[in-house]
């Protein structure tokens, strides 16, 4: 038997222990944010946090998040607004939005543990998620904004004249 | 349920019906008589079909339903839908509901594809918008007895003169007594009272998907539901040999395997046949796939090689092919030039994979058939699964899910046939979970092609003859049996249209078989096309020693309207009427223009950098790019920045034409730096995203600035034009860095040596 947490909930799983936890969280809890897009770890669209940090669910068996705490997209915050998903709806980031969950996830634990990343660090943390509709100077935008919400979290937030109306 | 009321457009009546109750229903005429799957990408609108068959229903609780019948892949054309008609019947935005439409011939074309959802249906979706701020208005006047042209309809309200107000939903059974005028009389919005129309606001869908609760195919959960994985045969025309199902079986979860009959005929949309492992859960049919150890028998597409393909097209251009278009002699004066520009282009096959892998839930009942999909196109759905399952297709209910990306792939449904089959066999309902490697291997692929470019040049550099020869595998071999040669809609993607102003211009075809399944891929047949076209000119810009965006300008010429149907040419304009969506130089020069403007072209660049441009239209669209990219001494390419101006007449939502302009742009990154599809033994050499490379954040630029050219011209198409103009762009920007010529796509090694 394997105990873990999925969005704060205890689970316990008895099944084939190979079992993607991907598969496990679609399939058995219907929890469908985390998205199948690959099955080999190449494009990051089943991206969930594993005790806060970003993994592709596609490959991660049950067998090794015994103890461990899965967060997936439905559970990365109460009422959808974590400052990454925010600042995805200031940038009117998505197109077919497949992806996005992943890309959500991935930011999230990106700025977890760098809540100010340089534009390379976050095209090195983000270049293994995929978009195929091709929204990555949005996605980088998106993450810049959030990174300035987490980092300046003082309750306060400043009108940026060049933040408003459209994307460029 | 209580009598309900519809309005028809045709009759200038209203028919009595029974629908939700006390909602008053408004459905116009629409383009009827839906075209046939196989006239794929371009289907040609029908005329004067003219039923009460889209619409906009009144709730009694005021809130406004509006129908979508196009498929939402990331286009957001849900929103764009719900923006024209709010728009036009004054509905408050908060009060706007879009309900997706299932696949139904009453509503005309739903094959959303060929970037035309909107040139097609923006006018009627404002006439119908119109008419219900039409009844809306005259309803509240008729009830306080004052003259219409006394009350204002806006924002879900009609206000009198005097002050008085009346809220739309309470004017529902009043409304049911005004016969709207005629749409040629209807006074439809000015552009200055747009409220929603040409804006950018936010779509409807956005919050959904940032929290993970949008469905998409596979998101469908039908509770008792098995799963299907299918193992099919690696070359089209394949069937099984042997394999083992007791194996298959024996893994934990395996329910049953089923074979799936081989297609007959032509390709179609049929499945590829082949062994479905069917099972309580995704992982356990795909264990099972593992186990069936199954061998095939190859057919007559066995010996599919693409070098050997490759060599054979470019031998087919090298040689006098059928004529497309003609002008003076180009022959002639090719024959006595003393200065000639020669080249071949190549660009391989690829696979539109989209990020969500094809997917479709299917629930077989002895007199229907249900359906949920990712499809661009339920029509093709109602008619490929009811082939397959012997129904009349009317009998087929296709839902629409959220697409996941399509890119063309999701307009075959073949992953529809394949559950509603299975789902026959087992009397389960049934999802089919198609994995990356099916996506990539089991594909309808965008053709292979060659093309063959020769001018004469003067002494100035000007083109006194061009010579053009394109081959390439056809579309149309996936809808006609061994069809070698090409249907006229493919040569008119950048091919026939050709801009370039010269006395003698020669354009050819050749014919090429097709020994894999060829569709559409984002800007179809235009990919290569504007590859060829738009690396020639600059490449002829280089030998004329002039600069590549003034070269563009000249070659192109004084602003004018090209009908190449005056040279002897076929040109169905995208089914644009040529009098209303004429190709006109003027807007081509005018985004050329202006993306220079942006780039700060002709600036002085650091060595290693370059800037490149490009400017095609396409689907009635103008579009011109630059590209910035760095090439390091070791061949290293990096893509800076991109700029690109575009020009698609009326826009409907500003920032979803610049997203898509952006991601268009990006999705052209693929055909320059992808592996492509190759093909060895008639088998897919590639399986996933480590072997076919898709653009990555690393491998796209931070920004493409996007302006999009503010015009009153009738709508066009907007998702794909960014994307045939990208490739070349970004190849000149190559040649200009380092001074290496792509003329063979993938760019693959060749900055390395």
């Amino acid at each position: 038997m394997i105990t873990f947490t999925v969005n704060g909930n205890k689970h316990e799983f008895s099944g084939d222990p190979s079992t993607p936890v991907l598969w496990y969280l679609r399939d058995e809890l219907n929890l469908t944010g985390p998205k199948f897009g690959c099955g080999m770890a190449q494009c990051g669209a089943c991206t969930v946090h594993i005790d806060g940090m970003a993994q592709r669910s596609c490959v991660l068996p049950v067998s090794a998040v015994q103890g461990r705490k899965i967060t997936t997209i439905e559970g990365l915050s109460e009422n959808g607004d974590h400052p990454v998903q925010k600042a995805w709806v200031e940038h009117k980031v998505p197109q077919c939005g497949f992806c996005q969950c992943g890309q959500i996830m991935q930011a999230a634990s990106l700025l977890s543990t760098n809540p100010t990343p340089s534009d390379e660090e976050i095209v090195e943390n983000m270049s293994g998620n995929i978009c195929r509709c091709g929204t990555y100077p949005r996605i980088h935008k998106a993450i810049k904004s959030a990174s300035k919400s987490i980092s300046s979290n003082a309750g306060v937030s400043y009108f940026d004249p060049t933040q408003a109306g459209e994307e460029a | 349920m209580s009598e309900n009321t519809y309005f028809d457009m045709n009759r200038r009546s209203f028919l009595k019906s029974t629908a939700a109750a006390g909602a008053l229903v408004l459905g116009t005429y629409f383009m009827g008589g839906a075209p046939r799957a196989m006239a794929g990408v371009l289907a040609k609108p029908a005329e004067n079909a003219k039923r009460a068959n889209l619409f906009i229903a009144l709730r009694p609780d005021g809130m406004v339903e509006v129908t979508c019948h196009r498929s939402e892949m990331g286009q957001q054309i849900r929103t764009a839908i719900a923006q024209i008609v709010a728009d036009e019947m004054e509905a408050a935005w908060d009060k706007v509901i879009v309900i997706q439409g299932k696949g139904d011939p009453k509503y005309g074309d739903q094959n959303t594809d060929g970037s035309r959802s909107i040139r097609f249906n923006m006018q009627r979706l404002r006439e119908m918008g119109s008419s219900v701020r039409y009844m809306m208005q005259h309803a509240a006047a008729k009830r306080w007895g004052v003259e219409p042209s006394t009350c204002v309809a806006e924002q879900h309200v009609v206000t009198h003169t005097s002050g008085k107000t009346l809220a739309y939903k309470d004017l529902i059974d009043d409304a049911l007594t005004i016969t709207p005028p005629e749409a040629d009389k209807l006074k439809l919005k000015e552009r200055k009272e747009w409220r929603y129309i040409n804006t950018g606001m936010a779509h409807i869908d956005l919050q959904d998907i940032v929290t993970g609760k949008a469905t998409f195919a596979a998101d469908v959960r039908e509770p008792k539901a098995l799963v299907a994985i299918i193992e099919r045969p690696p070359v089209v025309g394949g069937k099984v040999k042997s394999f083992n199902a007791d194996k298959a079986k024996a893994v934990n979860g395996v329910v049953d395997v089923i074979e799936i009959p081989a297609p007959k005929g032509a390709p179609q949309f049929q499945p590829k046949g082949g062994l479905a492992i069917i099972a309580n859960n995704t992982w356990a049919a795909w264990q099972g796939r593992k186990a069936l150890d199954v061998t095939w028998d190859d057919g007559a597409n066995g010996d599919y090689n693409s070098a050997n393909f490759k060599e054979q097209l470019l031998n087919t251009v090298n040689a006098p092919q059928a004529l497309v278009r003609e002008k003076g002699d180009a022959l002639s004066v090719l024959e006595k030039a003393s200065d000639k520009l020669v080249a071949d282009y190549y660009v391989p096959h690829l696979a539109q994979a989209p990020m969500e892998p094809p997917c479709a839930t299917a629930m077989y009942y002895k007199d229907r058939v249900d359906v949920w999909a990712a499809t661009q196109n339920p029509q093709a759905d109602m008619e490929t699964v009811g082939a397959m399952v012997g129904m009349d297709k009317e009998k087929i209910n296709v839902h629409v899910t959220m697409l996941g990306g399509a890119f063309g792939r999701k307009s075959k449904p073949d992953f529809s046939a394949e559950a509603a089959f299975l789902s026959m066999k087992t009397g389960k309902p049934i999802r089919v979970q198609w994995t990356r490697e099916d996506d990539i291997q089991h594909g309808f692929y965008h053709a292979v092609s060659a093309q063959h470019v020769e001018a004469a040049l003067d002494e100035n550099g000007k083109i006194d003859a061009y010579l053009h020869r394109t081959a390439f595998s056809p579309i149309a071999s996936t809808f006609q049996e061994g069809a070698n040669a090409p249907f006229s809609f493919e040569l008119d993607l950048g091919f026939t249209d050709n801009p370039i102003l010269t006395p003698n211009m020669k354009l050819e075809r050749g014919e090429a078989p097709a020994k894999a399944r060829i569709g559409w891929m984002r800007s179809v047949s235009n990919i290569f096309h504007a590859f060829a076209v738009q690396s020639f000119i600059n490449e002829a810009a280089h030998k004329a020693g002039k600069d590549p965006k003034n070269y563009l300008l000249e070659v192109i010429g004084p602003d004018r309207i090209i009908d190449v149907t005056d040279q002897k040419a076929e040109y169905q304009n995208y089914w644009g009427d040529k009098s209303v969506y004429p190709l006109d130089t003027g807007r081509l020069r005018n985004v050329i223009e202006k993306v220079s403007d942006m780039a700060g072209w002709g600036r002085n660049m650091p060595k290693g950098r370059g800037l490149g441009i490009a400017a095609h239209r396409s689907f009635l669209t103008y579009v011109a790019t630059v590209v910035e990219v760095e090439v390091s001494d070791a061949g290293d390419l990096s893509v800076i920045k991109s700029w690109v101006a575009i020009d698609a007449g009326t826009v409907v939502n500003t920032d979803t034409v610049k997203n898509q302009t952006q991601g268009g742009s990006v999705y052209g990154i693929t055909t320059a730096i992808s592996d492509g599809i190759t093909f060895d033994k008639g088998r897919v050499q590639q399986s996933n995203f480590h072997n076919y490379r898709v653009p990555r954040m690393s491998d796209s630029p931070l920004e493409v600035e996007v302006e999009v050219i503010e015009s009153d011209a009738p709508p066009a198409g907007v998702g794909e034009p960014a994307t045939p103009v990208y490739a070349p762009a970004l190849c000149n920007a190559i040649f200009a860095a380092c001074g290496k010529r792509i003329r063979q796509l993938p760019i693959g090694n060749q900055l390395k040596a």
